[in-house]
């Protein structure tokens, strides 16, 4: 394994896959705050130049985090499909990068593939990607999985409605969620943020949204994004639920420090396969971001890319029916500015569907990031070219409770509009009867909760 | 052109409404009244008519602004007290090197030690945080209220000052330096678009280098729009008389 290269007549040498995978990263703040950035930009296309020679089987070879130390490690490897592993493990990185991209390489090979691929190869290819080069070959992948309607399906654009209140006011809930769903909002799911993690609580937001759904036939699921802890024990004293949600992370340690364990999460996705009401087969909806690792100081210094594709790698063995990066919401110290911000939207969305994942990204931004809605916006019109499945929807962007800021009902009507995208099928059929969309874009009734109550 | 426009900051989220092509306008102003978010407010096409879109930007504007805006030496000055600064040399630090915002160089300690009075039971002190308006429209009721209320109970408060480029962490190092039984950070909070200029107060018992997280009782959501300063103030002295009580603060306080 040669872990050295010249450019421009200088040598540049690195001292382990795990120290070319961070320096080949484009730059985030993260990394420069863990100290494992490249140091110069020269520095970080020499790193790309040595990651493009090494194999699938170098990077498979050398997981950012040891196998014996690391139990998300050791299910990313044991969980790899060794007959389609021993097929392309000889590939370089740029061989692999470019058989993603050739036009005869279609969504359904890529897909095929990606079961031999380990978190570290798939991180390490995005790295070798130009910011189109994502979109070209995430616009190619459809990953579908079924709740109780399916997600992923060509040419549909979904939304999760959030219909979060500071204070988990019913009626507030209520108003939020009728409104969302008269511009289009929550065919991938109704979720909500709840300001307070009780059971009680949680079993109260869920009934109300089950009520939403079954008084006016709606084809989506639901979900109230406690605890894991939280659901399940909601779940055992008889809540109505279709969506198991947790937050993950890419090492043990950090999701220890989500009071989160591996086989936590196998447990609650059987409870919610027997005891749900979802249809399944897939109920489990993860949320990740950059930095997660970091910020608990759980990252082994490993960038902040590779960290965040392991978590993509643990997600994908619950087999999901929803994975959403919440790509701006960690704040400056993490991803900095507009253009950091677009670049991990786009790497997330593409390393999360090259994980086989039906992914969807909350283009959000907080108050101390120096950016605004026009950047989100930007984000989120990448994002539906580069076949993201789904997006966030709230009542203009504005979240009350979380105090940060992402897509509104409206951004989700737009972009279906712009890009010629649409709902879920079944999803469409009921806003076009409810007069709330026709002919792909907003109906007579759109905006007016009124109609619904 | 007319220059008369009315300050739409005022109008309080409910208030703004659209009713064009509304059926029941009575039932959505009942459910405008249930929740802060921006509901009601109509469209064009699928955009945002011109108001809601204004109203918007503004409040985001106001938010980054808190941020990225310094607190006026005035200010500092009319609170009358002394300030010191972290580790961090502008705003950009601030946001990107948290780990500087919680370090005091040796000669910002030594401004401490010899303008501070040593030992006290309690050190308050203000930081700016992530919302440089929040000292000034918080400080000057939620300062006094706290302190009139501890002193009435034989508190001894040490002398409070300005930390400028704040982090909440400054009380491990601030504490133990100036030998205070119980550490209380005022300090602004990440601002929203309701309110740019909230505030929080993190308490803790003998702060120190290595102490959880989960240490420090946290009082959040301090500004006009949320809990008042001055309920805010006597709500933060029951809670420091109870830790210097039971000698500790945050989840312990519950055990």
């Amino acid at each position: 394994m040669v872990l050295k290269t010249r450019l421009y007549g200088k040598t540049y040498e690195f001292d382990s896959v795990k120290q070319v995978l961070a320096k080949a990263s484009e730059l985030k703040s993260g990394d420069c705050l863990a100290n494992i950035a490249a140091e110069s930009k020269l520095e970080r296309v020499a790193a790309k130049t040595v990651l493009s020679e090494l194999t699938v089987k170098e990077l498979r070879e050398n997981p950012v985090v040891p196998y014996e130390a690391d139990a998300i490690t050791r299910l990313i490897q044991d969980d790899l499909d060794e007959e389609v592993y021993r097929k392309v493990q000889n590939l370089s990185m740029a061989e692999l990068r470019e058989w993603i991209l050739d036009s005869r390489t279609t969504g359904e090979m890529i897909t095929e593939i990606s079961k031999g691929l380990t978190s570290e190869v798939i991180s390490g290819v995005s790295k070798l990607m130009g910011n189109m080069d994502l979109i070209y070959a995430g616009s190619k992948m459809r990953i579908t999985a079924k709740c109780n309607t399916t997600i992923g399906e060509e040419g549909v654009l979904a939304c999760r409605l959030q219909p979060n209140h500071p204070t988990d006011d019913v009626k507030g809930v209520i108003a939020s969620t009728l409104e969302g769903l008269s511009y289009g909002a929550g065919d991938a799911v109704i979720g909500l943020n709840p300001a307070i993690d009780t059971v009680d609580s949680t079993i109260a937001i869920w009934n109300v949204l089950e009520e939403i759904k079954h008084k006016y036939e709606i084809p989506t699921q639901t979900c109230v994004l406690s605890h894991v802890t939280t659901q399940m024990e909601a779940l055992r004293r008889g809540a109505k639920a279709d969506l198991c949600f947790q937050s993950i992370a890419g090492s043990e340690k950090a999701l220890d420090a989500f009071g989160v364990t591996i086989s936590m999460l196998e447990e609650a996705r059987q409870m919610f396969l027997e005891k749900g009401s979802a249809k399944g087969p897939n109920v489990m909806y993860f949320e990740t971001g950059q930095a997660a690792e970091l910020s608990s100081d759980a990252h082994f210094n490993a960038d902040q890319v590779t960290m965040e594709c392991r978590c993509y790698g643990l997600a994908r063995h619950y087999k999901p029916f929803l994975v959403n990066t919440v790509v701006g919401f960690m704040g400056p110290e993490y991803i900095y500015d507009s253009k950091q911000l677009l670049r991990a939207g786009l790497e997330d969305v593409f390393n999360g569907h090259l994980h086989g994942l039906p992914m969807g990204c909350d283009a959000c931004y907080t108050n101390h990031m120096p950016t605004d809605q026009n950047d989100i916006e930007l984000l989120s019109m990448l994002l539906a070219n580069a076949g993201c499945h789904f997006m966030m929807g709230l009542p203009q962007g504005d979240d009350v409770m979380l105090m940060y800021q992402s897509t509104g009902y409206h951004d989700i009507a737009a972009i279906r509009e712009i890009t010629k995208k649409r709902p879920m099928k079944e999803f469409e059929q009921w806003l076009e009867k409810r007069g709330f969309w026709e002919n792909g874009h907003l109906g007579r009734h759109a905006g007016d909760l009124s109609v619904l109550l | 052109m007319s220059g008369n426009k009315k300050d739409f900051t005022n109008i309080r989220i409910q208030d703004m409404i659209d009713t064009d092509g509304i059926e029941n306008v009575e039932i959505l102003r009942k459910a405008k009244e249930t929740t802060p978010a921006r509901i009601g407010i109509g469209h064009i096409g699928a955009r945002y008519k011109t108001t809601p879109m204004l109203r918007f930007v503004a409040d985001q504007a106001a938010a980054s602004d808190a941020v990225f805006t310094e607190v006026s030496k005035e200010v500092i000055k009319r609170l009358g007290v002394i300030e010191i600064k972290t580790k961090c040399k502008n705003k950009n630090d601030m946001i990107t090197r948290p780990d500087w915002g919680r370090i005091i160089e040796e000669d910002q300690q030594q401004i401490l030690r010899d303008k501070c009075i040593p030992n006290p039971q309690v050190q308050i002190y203000f930081g700016d945080g992530l919302s440089s308006p929040s000292i000034e429209a918080n400080i000057p009721d939620l300062f006094p209220t706290i302190k009139k209320g501890l002193e009435h109970e034989g508190v001894s408060i040490g002398t409070p000052f300005f930390v400028r480029y704040c982090r909440v962490n400054t009380a491990r190092t601030i504490a133990p330096l100036l030998g205070a039984e119980v550490a209380c950070v005022l300090i602004g909070e990440r601002p929203g678009l309701i309110t740019a200029e909230s505030m929080s107060a993190y308490i803790a018992y003998k702060p120190h280098i290595d102490m959880q997280e989960s240490e420090y009782t946290v009082v959040s959501n301090i500004s006009r729009y949320g809990m008042p300063p001055v309920e805010a103030g006597e709500h933060i002295v029951d809670l420091i008389l109870e830790i210097l009580a039971k000698k500790k603060s945050g989840v312990n306080l519950k055990g």
